[in-house]
């Protein structure tokens, strides 16, 4: 990373401090925040935060590595969550898998070349009556079949665009 | 006794916004202890603790700061009642509360909200926004000289054990969800060290209802152990899914029958920590001295595996065990091998009994609510569909 881009993350980091406030219960909304920008939390983001709220580094990995909304690597601009419990895979979740991981090129925990796409499994996202559901960034989808896979792919691109340079985050259905 | 109602015909709907909090501030704080009491209103997550019970030892606790806290982690599998209830009568979830908080002396509430309902924020947020402006929230809330009481809401990182009191305090706190050891409880030593209570968000809107129409109202419907109303969560092979209301104490059949699932084998009542309930048991209740519910039903027709039930909710605990405590970590694994074993036609009957030991050290020995009733959708199971489990070929048998 440049030495530039570094100081740049610094200051955003200290903004964020500034807004959440310094204590150690500050730390989540922080990260999640750096999560939504970033689509990461960076080791180097880590170490600042943790110097930020005077707590070890490894205070603060350790929370990252907990929590399934927190990633250390890169995710995609646009993140697929496929319910995987009970009731969306009695309803055929494993089909809607399998589509995706076509559509995609990629399997589960990973992420497209071009930043674009990561695709993760979800335990219930609270949808059991309208399965199978996945959630894409905040936006939910229920009823899901492998042919509306497809659909739900393209909305995304379109939305934002082969040049899009904001993230999916932002927008609300 | 009425029967279910789908979402839209729910008691929620009937009960004016701002009713029950008027009546809350008309009584002295502890009259509205004594009602809430009186009501003998349990708590709407699953654990059934008396509400009165945990909001009065908070009440107790002289402290600076108190906090109320709104449980809005539902990761339950098959629970999806608290988004309903956050979508469209967030309000009285609000309301409650803040009758919370002027009972126990609190100023700050905070809703924890699962990440996966992060859709639901904007419009949490507007509703909070309209209530300070309404003076519903705020310095002085209602005109009450020195009432102060505002919410704000956090969110939750994806992490299931979260719904757990402690664990969900350790995550507001900045650190793992994992959960404390009990003693010492919330209601004194909570967020930040200071008295907390944790309610369920249909226990919050429940209060409101209770302060509306009164106790006698609450305990005339239910049974003597579980009064009032109940919101359940139905999925799963029924003709008729969604959220429904009952009485307390309905039996298995009736709510059968309301939703269109009468062909059942089985059902499972309580989620993935929940027990499997075979169609020979249908006549039993859904009540606290039953068989207990947050709220999930799921309906299994004739043609589901039941290992495969097994396994999917073995694989939901080894993903969400917080790992803290060895038997819950390392038990849950060696039960989902179990399963497949059982399914691949490999497992022997003494290899089973040994399952089942194991299955009961965790409930014993874990640590907390996760681990403890991880094995019990497995135990149950094994226990209704011995036939339909042993001496499998390896090939599915449909």
């Amino acid at each position: 990373m440049l030495v530039t881009e570094r100081e740049r993350l610094r200051e955003e980091l200290v903004g964020l401090a500034d807004k959440y406030g310094r204590q150690r219960s500050s730390l989540m909304p922080i990260l999640e925040e750096v999560q939504q920008r970033h689509f990461r939390i960076s080791e180097y983001c880590m170490q600042v935060i943790a110097d930020l709220l005077d707590i070890h580094p490894v205070e603060v990995h350790s929370v990252v590595s907990f929590y399934s909304f927190l990633n250390e690597k890169p995710q995609g601009q646009f993140v697929i969550r496929l319910c995987r419990t009970i009731t969306c895979d009695m309803a055929g979740k494993e089909h809607v898998a399998r589509q995706l991981q076509n559509d995609l090129g990629i399997s589960f925990g990973e992420t497209t070349p071009d930043g674009k796409f990561s695709l993760h499994w979800a335990n219930c996202l609270g949808m059991c009556d309208q399965g199978p559901a996945l959630l894409v960034n905040d936006r939910i989808f229920t009823r899901v079949t492998p042919e509306k896979v497809h659909g739900v792919l393209e909305q995304c691109r379109q939305t934002f665009g082969t040049h899009a340079t904001h993230s999916g985050r932002e927008h609300r259905p | 006794m009425t029967m279910g109602t789908k979402t839209g015909e729910l008691t929620f709907s009937r009960v004016e916004p701002g009713m029950g909090l008027a009546a809350a501030l008309r009584k002295a704080p502890a009259d509205v202890l004594t009602e809430i009491s009186r009501s003998n209103l349990r708590g709407r997550g699953g654990a059934g603790f008396p509400t009165s019970l945990k909001w009065d030892l908070a009440a107790k606790t002289e402290a600076e700061r108190k906090y109320v806290i709104c449980n809005a982690d539902e990761g339950e599998p098959g629970t999806f009642k608290d988004r309903i209830i956050l979508s469209d009568y967030a309000d009285l979830v609000f309301e409650g509360m803040t009758i919370g908080a002027r009972v126990i002396g609190a100023r700050y509430g905070i809703v924890y909200l699962r990440a996966e309902y992060a859709y639901l924020r904007p419009h949490l947020e507007a509703t909070l926004q309209r209530r300070r402006e309404a003076n519903l929230l705020g310095q002085n809330v209602c005109g009450q000289e020195g009432f102060d009481f505002d919410v704000e809401i956090h969110m939750g990182a994806g992490a299931y054990v979260c719904g757990e009191e402690t664990a969900l305090i350790e995550s507001l706190e900045g650190h793992r969800g994992e959960p404390r050891n009990r003693p010492p409880f919330p209601i004194d030593t909570g967020y930040l060290g200071q008295p907390t209570i944790v309610n369920n968000v249909e226990t919050f809107a429940w209060v409101v209802c209770i302060m509306a129409w009164g106790a006698e109202w609450f305990r005339s419907h239910g049974t003597g152990k579980s009064s009032g109303y109940k919101l359940f969560s139905v999925s799963g092979d029924c003709a008729r899914p969604g959220v429904y209301e009952f009485p307390m104490g309905a039996t298995i059949a009736q709510l059968l029958k309301e939703v269109g699932g009468e062909h059942a084998k089985a059902v499972q009542v309580g989620g993935a920590s929940g027990q499997c309930v075979s169609a020979a048991q249908f006549d039993r209740t859904i009540a606290y001295e039953d068989v207990p519910t947050g709220g999930s039903i799921i309906v299994f027709g004739p043609h589901r595996d039941m290992l495969d039930v097994a396994g999917n909710f073995l694989e939901f605990f080894v993903d969400e065990s917080c790992g803290q405590c060895t038997p819950c970590r390392e038990g849950a694994a060696k039960l989902q091998e179990g399963v497949e074993m059982l399914k691949r036609g490999k497992c022997s009957m003494a290899y089973l009994n040994e399952l089942c030991s194991l299955g009961e050290t965790m409930q014993l020995a874990s640590k907390c609510g996760l681990g403890q009733s991880a094995p019990n959708a497995f135990l149950s199971i094994v226990k209704h569909f011995q036939d339909e489990i042993l001496g499998r070929t390896g090939k599915k048998r449909r």
